[in-house]
């Protein structure tokens, strides 16, 4: 395969993977706005944030009712796993002067694995870059279309949009419940959050659940799973 | 709504400082073991928390409803490997639906 060719195949796989993560904006525009943000909120949030498992989070906070700042400390430790990411993309992307803090904005799940995965530098930065770019681009045309939909309806219930947000919730955490330990971890996380429920504001369980879960699966690994490394 | 805009902004800074910080920082200051493996369990426990309070939270009481028969039946289509819209817009439905004939 020549390399243009081979750049070629890249920037259509990047670029089907932008199209097929943007379009779940439409789901996150129409949840903002139905947990009661404004149209321009849901579409600052695409343009900001960007990164969907923490604005989900943000969202999902304030429709249980929970302060924004509860749900800006969920939304922020969530995004902790992208500081994972530039760590491993800075070696690929050789960035410096204007260029980093542009491809910053861009370091998401779906960016940095189409990037880590290539065989030479080169291939790392046109995945890179035309995966998160792409996603960009959609993630906030579709976040606009969801959000305009979602004040568009009625009652978001009668739409079954509140039960969206469980469903989204455990599309993402699906393909991290690959071990007996992270199944353990969404448990007890689950576990601690509701019963924390009836105990604490809103937001609050799910940080202290999350937290507590994390220790215990921190402990559990050091105790146990020392055996595998 | 103010405070909305706020929260909504110090979150949005807070997600960028991240990511420009690991494209920024020396790999060995974030090398350490223990914290690799807490990032990697951040989300799993976020994301377990955030499920159980969105599915059978109800303000400050648990409840159980369509929202949990709409989390069971996204549960199934994730099992049979659907993409993420069709879980979402199938757990939406689900419950939609039992609402219109309860």
């Amino acid at each position: 395969m020549t390399a243009a060719s081979s750049d070629r195949a890249i920037i259509t796989d990047s670029l089907g993977v932008g199209l097929a993560t943007g379009a779940y904006g439409i789901s996150f525009g129409a949840l903002a706005t139905a947990a009661g943000l404004s149209v321009w909120q849901a579409c600052a949030m695409s343009l900001l944030m960007f990164t969907g498992a923490s604005q989900f989070a943000f969202v999902g906070v304030i429709a249980s009712g929970g302060s924004p700042f509860a749900g800006a400390v969920t939304s922020v430790l969530l995004g902790g796993r992208n500081l994972f990411y530039g760590l491993s993309l800075a070696r690929l992307l050789d960035l410096r002067g204007w260029r980093r803090p542009l491809a910053a904005h861009v370091v998401i799940d779906e960016s940095t694995a189409m990037a880590v995965t290539r065989a030479t530098p080169h291939q790392a930065r046109v995945a890179f870059y035309w995966t998160g770019g792409g996603i960009f681009v959609l993630w906030n045309l579709f976040t606009f279309i969801g959000a305009l939909a979602g004040t568009a309806i009625g009652d978001p219930r009668d739409f079954g949009l509140d039960a969206a947000v469980g469903g989204a919730f455990l599309a993402l955490l699906w393909p991290r419940l690959d071990s007996a330990l992270t199944r353990l971890v969404a448990l007890l996380g689950a576990a601690v959050a509701l019963g924390l429920v009836p105990l604490s504001p809103a937001g609050v369980p799910i940080i202290v659940g999350g937290g507590i879960a994390l220790l215990a699966g921190l402990l559990l690994q050091s105790r146990f799973g020392g055996r595998d490394d | 709504m103010t405070e909305l805009w706020i929260g909504l902004l110090l979150t949005a800074a807070g997600c960028y400082a991240l990511k420009l910080a690991g494209l920024s920082l020396p790999a060995r200051v974030l090398d350490h073991p223990m914290t690799v493996r807490a990032a990697a369990l951040i989300p799993v426990a976020l994301l377990g928390a955030l499920v159980a309070v969105q599915v059978v939270g109800d303000g400050s009481v648990l409840t159980l409803d369509a929202r949990l028969a709409a989390l069971g039946v996204a549960a199934l289509l994730l099992w049979w490997r659907m993409p993420f819209l069709v879980v979402v817009g199938a757990a939406a439905a689900s419950a939609a639906l039992l609402r219109l004939l309860a």
